[in-house]
């Protein structure tokens, strides 16, 4: 009977606990990536919705962000309505886009000449509500900026993609510093999936969940985003280069 | 009539009658504005002449006038008999910037067949007299570099009557520079006190405010404040007040803003413009105002604010339209607000679309964020990179002619070893638009390297045929 009771107990303080972080019933919901090995490893069983995620490049990735636009992009693509692209720097091609499921419609861009007016702008598209997402390219990403994203996006329930990019490759040390964001990862390139022909197969990216609140890191080897901007889970490449030696250098 | 006769406009004054406009073909043959009508037709036999027209241009110029205050600047006015005095204040930021919002208005009007010349300074008397004076199309005078733009210019762009002009020649008076040196108590007993004044205007130690056009079709409301106020949540009450009264005028008669101007005169006689532009007719007064105060800090209160007038500049027909509830779930977002809120702050707003063409950079164009939906996408199906780069980059290349891929590149001084590559891809260029691409050939090819890093790589012509191209190595984007 205690035992009752005492679950009871905890379920109303879990229910509190939930409401003073600010995730009411209306923001539980979360996109799955539709992998099974993704998806349990993140709490609800996929990315929340109303949260902030960042997303970096690895290697020469942290500099051209590449594959982190490729995967926010998937991400934005499965998710229903327009999505607000904030950068400063426009040399995002939208034909790769649209081949990762985001058609051109529904992109709107937002080009700004500084960071902050990216952040700004970043906000009010959050606080907006009725996008499906909003993605912005940053440098720096400071705790109180992304602080006040996150409590824009459990606002309104969109999700927030923030693209880090760096200008030198060394600066990506930066990534280890800690932000309000709920998930955190980092997306580097991988060979290409073999083919029995001459010629460059479906792309591949180690995919690490370096944060995730209330959750376990984890790293994945997958496959590129498809047309409709599902990711899969590629086998572990037996003869695959070593890849210690990059990542070595980025303690974060 | 054609173009390459001589024309010119003649006016009278008294039993005089002389040039008063000369149109380029009428420079060429040698006749200059001032000179008698006579003479000019000595010069040239059957000369094309026009009588002047004074009212005809008056109007002319205001319905010009009017033009640039809906589409540029709260604060517009016609300036003398031939020039148009804008103040870019507070404007400028939806167009770009100054030099920007310059260059597209001469632009804009070039391409409605007028000659046209700007400048932009920070008074009104030393912008017109640059206006009058350079060769140049647009200029636009730093802040802070008035003194030395003006310093060199003759006294006859001072807006002076006629025989004080002659007056300080005279006295060998030529510059700006010159006048602004004498002493002011004698020019001031010989010439009365306009020199002083002018001079003063000129260099921004005395206010010239402008006096904006208006014209009856305007919705403006206004509020007048007994006591001056200053304060920003005060400034944002009276704009929300200001934005209903607005709204319910604009609904009786059917229209939408899709520009307005909130203009705050102050206690000291200058005033001051915010102009918020939107994508669509609105008629939501907390939309209007949300922009407004959106860019409340720009405003300087200075010793109070005694007066604010909220105008409709340019209204449109909006409809009322019934909204049909459905049991759908799905709802298209109208993201036309948002929109505007972010192109209000200065923000280039903008969605891709797929443009018929096989070159990479052409292949993509800019429309407005509001346009409807195209439902166009690309159609090559093949890899494109994520990143393009705006100008391809050369790289160093090992390669086998004509149509391997590269074996080895550096890029940035790192050198890469190619394990996978695909291509080419062959891209013609397009001669039907550049004649001088006739033979020009790219052809791509995605090259993947040690660490699994893709890139698009070109080579500029086929790799037989030199009349192709170059024959160079180009990176062009990069894969995710």
């Amino acid at each position: 009977m205690s035992r009752v009771h005492n679950s009871r107990v905890i379920d109303e303080l879990r229910d509190r606990i939930a409401g003073l972080e600010g995730r009411g019933s209306k923001n539980a919901a979360v996109l799955p990536f539709g992998v099974r090995q993704i998806d349990e490893r993140l709490p609800g069983g996929g990315l929340a919705y109303g949260a902030l995620h960042e997303i970096a490049g690895g290697g020469t990735g942290t500099v051209d962000g590449a594959a982190a636009a490729l995967f926010a992009a998937g991400i934005a693509a499965r998710a229903n309505g327009k999505v607000l692209w904030c950068l400063t720097r426009p040399d995002l091609f939208a034909p790769a886009l649209s081949q990762a499921g985001l058609h051109p419609d529904r992109v709107i861009y937002c080009q700004a000449d500084k960071e902050e007016d990216v952040l700004a702008s970043m906000e009010e598209g959050l606080s907006f509500g009725g996008l499906a997402a909003v993605v912005g390219e940053l440098v720096r990403l400071p705790m109180t900026a992304s602080r006040r994203l996150q409590l824009a996006a459990e606002k309104t329930g969109t999700i927030g993609l923030v693209v880090r990019r760096w200008r030198r490759q060394t600066e990506a040390s930066d990534y280890g510093n800690p932000t309000a964001s709920s998930t955190r990862w980092r997306v580097s390139v991988l060979p290409s999936e073999p083919l029995p022909v001459a010629g460059v197969g479906r792309a591949r990216w180690l995919a690490e969940l370096m944060r995730v609140k209330a959750g376990e890191c984890a790293e994945y080897e997958i496959g590129a985003c498809d047309a409709k901007g599902c990711v899969c889970l590629l086998p572990v490449s037996a003869n695959g280069p070593d890849q210690t030696s990059w990542r070595g250098n980025h303690a974060g | 009539m054609p173009a390459d006769q001589p024309l010119v406009v003649i006016s009278r004054s008294g039993a005089r009658r002389w040039v008063s406009a000369i149109d380029r073909a009428a420079r060429d043959v040698g006749l200059r504005v001032g000179m008698p009508a006579s003479k000019a037709q000595a010069i040239i036999a059957n000369l094309t002449m026009i009588d002047a027209d004074p009212a005809a241009d008056a109007a002319a110029l205001e319905r010009l006038a009017l033009w640039v205050l809906r589409q540029y600047s709260p604060v517009v006015a016609v300036d003398g008999t031939d020039g148009i005095v804008i103040d870019t204040q507070g404007a400028d930021h939806l167009r770009g910037g100054e030099t920007m919002m310059v260059s597209g208005l001469v632009n804009s009007l070039r391409g409605r067949g007028l000659t046209a010349r700007a400048a932009v300074a920070d008074t009104w008397g030393a912008a017109h007299a640059l206006t009058r004076l350079t060769e140049a199309g647009t200029t636009v005078v730093p802040v802070g570099g008035l003194s030395k733009a003006v310093v060199g210019l003759p006294i006859h762009c001072l807006r002076l009557p006629a025989d004080t002009i002659q007056g300080l020649r005279v006295l060998g008076v030529e510059t700006v520079g010159e006048l602004s040196a004498m002493p002011r108590a004698p020019l001031t007993l010989r010439f009365g006190p306009e020199v002083a004044r002018r001079l003063d205007q000129l260099f921004g130690r005395v206010a010239e405010p402008i006096e904006p056009l208006r014209t009856p079709e305007l919705v403006a409301v206004s509020r007048d404040f007994q006591e001056p106020i200053g304060a920003a949540e005060t400034i944002q009450k009276y704009v929300h007040r200001l934005a209903r009264q607005l709204s319910a005028e604009l609904e009786g008669r059917g229209l939408g803003v899709r520009r307005s101007d909130l203009v705050i005169h102050r206690v000291d006689n200058t005033r001051q413009c915010l102009r918020a532009g939107l994508a669509k007719p609105v008629r939501d007064p907390a939309r209007l105002a949300k922009l407004l105060c959106d860019r409340i800090e720009q405003i300087d209160p200075g010793f109070g604010i005694e007066k604010m007038v909220l105008v409709a500049v340019m209204a449109e027909p909006l409809q009322e339209r019934q909204t049909t509830a459905s049991l759908m779930e799905e709802q298209v977002v109208d993201v036309t607000p948002l929109v505007d809120i972010l192109g209000n702050r200065g923000q280039r707003l903008y969605r891709m679309t797929p443009v018929a063409s096989d070159v990479p950079e052409r292949s993509v164009t800019r429309i407005a964020p509001t346009a409807a939906a195209t439902g166009a996408d690309w159609a090559a199906r093949w890899p494109r990179p994520s990143r393009l780069m705006a100008r391809p980059e050369a790289i160093e290349v090992v390669a086998l002619l004509p149509d391997q891929p590269p074996a080895v590149f550096t890029w940035r001084g790192k050198r890469r070893r190619v394990k996978r590559a695909d291509g080419p891809e062959r891209i013609f260029g397009e001669w039907w638009t550049r004649p001088r691409e006739m033979q020009a050939v790219r052809d791509y090819f995605i090259v993947e390297d040690e660490q699994g890093e893709r890139y698009w790589v070109y080579r500029a012509g086929d790799g037989i045929d030199p009349q192709t191209g170059s024959h160079r190595w180009f990176i062009h984007g990069v894969f995710g």
